[in-house]
């Protein structure tokens, strides 16, 4: 999945879309994950970074994921698939 | 070596749309509130010992509001007596506990009745209320000399029969109904006053010589949130009081206001929340001791003051507690999440918006949720719309003020009803209901032969 690559990132927790003018806010993980999404990462890199980091087992944290993803998409966040 | 590097707590990864000075109905919330204690109890320990989903009922809290609505009452009239409406919740415990603190029993049914006279409450001491009491619960009403609260023609018509066969003197109320300029009024339970029924009744008690009026009744209603309408029943009932000892010289010796005070549940619509909208005990005493006060009845010979508010009292003292079983992401975006507590056991979620906390520190980021039971039905919804913290699989919730209702109204539908306990007040905790089994329901049922 490729993130929009203008969009705008704070670390503070929110992100501008440009072309549609939206805002949104973010949590902590939110935010790490997304920033990781525009720099390219994959799936299996991001997962290794948040199960290290964080007090999560894989299952629960891929079924977040996903369901992180799937709220991108929602949010006209993603390039549309080639 | 091991790596000991300590790992940060996860809380999964949310984004919200921000839609600047628009509000929407989900609210806005600044701060997430959590109960991870009750009594000083830990719930995740209330959880792990007794179950999950638990009701749990504070003594503290049950004295607590008790103590406050006796104080508004008894510092404003001087005869005052609670009655405990069994319809509100009719565990024993909790009746026992109410009776101990000197209430009386204010009963609706024939199971009612007996329930009271289990819990030790001495006939005399029961109010009678309600539109179906058979031949036989009047009968023992009257033997055991209970308030017999009339609510129509067809029963007083019955009692007047009984007494020709009954020793004892039947001891009578009616119930009266009445525009107290409020809406919906309710006139389907007692006789109407502004159309004459009322005054109608009382002349036909007061002309039969084998029964005894004792008292005047009415419950205007439920969840009242003006208490000036209490002012205006209160005063309609002294007024009938007072027609009574002009044309008969007979006293009622009570004047019983029935309950439907609020309890600070929000109700669903409503534009505030319930803790911020209702009127203390002290608004309703106010206006019920000042009618009666002011009322023409003889200041020598003042009735006692009756009240049988249930909901007031016991809704505060009651939690819900819960796991989370899932979360899901639905088509338009929301979060929902389901829990363990469905509205089988939560009758109340039909009118109420009830407050539902974690049991666990969140932080304050939170999503717009629908929180579900666990029944599959689509009408299991606990709370449609909610900004709410992001819990996780097996997080612990709770549901404050749910002590009215729910312990009655249940229903045994797609689960059984699970365990309820009271904390005392050296904070030991004590079953009060055992969880249902399914050996429960197979005790009840036949399966004819030819289906065996």
């Amino acid at each position: 999945m490729n993130i929009k690559k203008d969009i705008a990132i704070s670390d503070s927790g929110f992100v501008f879309d440009p072309t549609t003018g939206e805002s949104f806010s973010l949590n902590p993980l939110g935010v790490k994950i997304l920033t990781l999404l525009k720099d390219g990462d994959d799936q299996k890199e991001i997962s290794d970074f948040v199960l290290q980091q964080y007090e999560v087992d894989s299952d629960t944290f891929e079924n977040n994921y996903y369901d992180f993803l799937n709220m991108l998409k929602q949010f006209n966040l993603t390039e549309p698939q080639a | 070596m091991t790596n000991i590097m300590k790992k940060q707590k996860y809380e999964r990864p949310i984004i919200n749309r921000i839609n600047a000075g628009v509000s929407n109905k989900f609210g806005t919330q600044t701060k997430i509130n959590i109960i991870s204690e009750i009594d000083g109890l830990a719930v995740k320990d209330l959880l792990k010992d007794y179950d999950s989903p638990l009701y749990v009922i504070s003594e503290r809290e049950i004295r607590e509001t008790y103590n406050k609505a006796k104080q508004a009452f008894s510092t404003r009239y001087p005869k005052v007596q609670f009655a405990w409406s069994y319809k509100t919740n009719y565990l024993d415990a909790v009746c026992r506990l109410y009776h101990k603190l000197g209430s009386w029993a204010e009963v609706v049914s024939g199971f009612e009745y007996d329930k009271a006279i289990d819990n030790g409450v001495p006939g005399s001491n029961i109010i009678f209320n309600g539109p179906d009491k058979s031949e036989e619960d009047l009968t023992k009403a009257i033997k055991n000399g209970s308030l017999i609260h009339v609510d129509h023609f067809d029963e007083l018509y019955l009692i007047m029969k009984l007494a020709d066969k009954i020793e004892e003197t039947p001891k009578l109320a009616i119930r009266v109904n009445m525009d107290t300029g409020i809406y919906p009024q309710w006139d389907r339970f007692g006789f109407n006053y502004e159309n004459g029924e009322a005054w109608n009744a009382l002349n036909r008690i007061m002309l039969n010589e084998k029964v005894d009026l004792v008292g005047l009744h009415t419950h205007i209603g439920t969840y009242i949130m003006t208490p000036n309408a209490y002012g205006v029943a209160a005063y309609k009932l002294a007024e009938l009081a007072v027609r009574v000892d002009k044309k008969y010289g007979h006293k009622v010796k009570y004047i019983d206001m029935g309950g439907g005070f609020a309890s600070k549940n929000t109700l669903k619509g409503a534009y505030l929340p319930g803790t911020d909208t209702c009127p203390s005990f002290d608004d309703y005493a106010e206006a019920i001791t000042n009618a009666l006060i002011n009322s023409e009845i003889d200041p020598d010979n003042l009735p006692t003051l009756f009240l049988e508010t249930g909901r007031a009292l016991i809704d505060d003292a009651g939690y819900l507690l819960g796991t989370v079983l899932a979360n899901k992401r639905l088509a338009d975006g929301r979060r929902s999440t389901i829990i363990d507590i469905g509205i089988n056991m939560l009758f109340t979620s039909f009118w109420y918006e009830h407050n539902i906390v974690p049991a666990q520190e969140t932080t304050h980021h939170t999503e717009d949720t629908t929180i579900y039971g666990p029944l599959c039905m689509n009408i299991d919804v606990i709370r449609a719309a909610i900004q709410f913290p992001l819990l996780n699989k097996k997080d612990h919730v709770v549901i404050s003020r749910i002590g009215a209702y729910n312990m009655t109204q249940w229903l045994q539908f797609i689960t059984l009803r699970p365990n309820v306990v009271i904390i005392d007040m050296d904070k030991n905790v004590h079953i009060i209901r055992e969880n249902e089994t399914k050996k429960n329901f197979d005790q009840l049922e036949k399966v004819p032969e030819y289906l065996k």
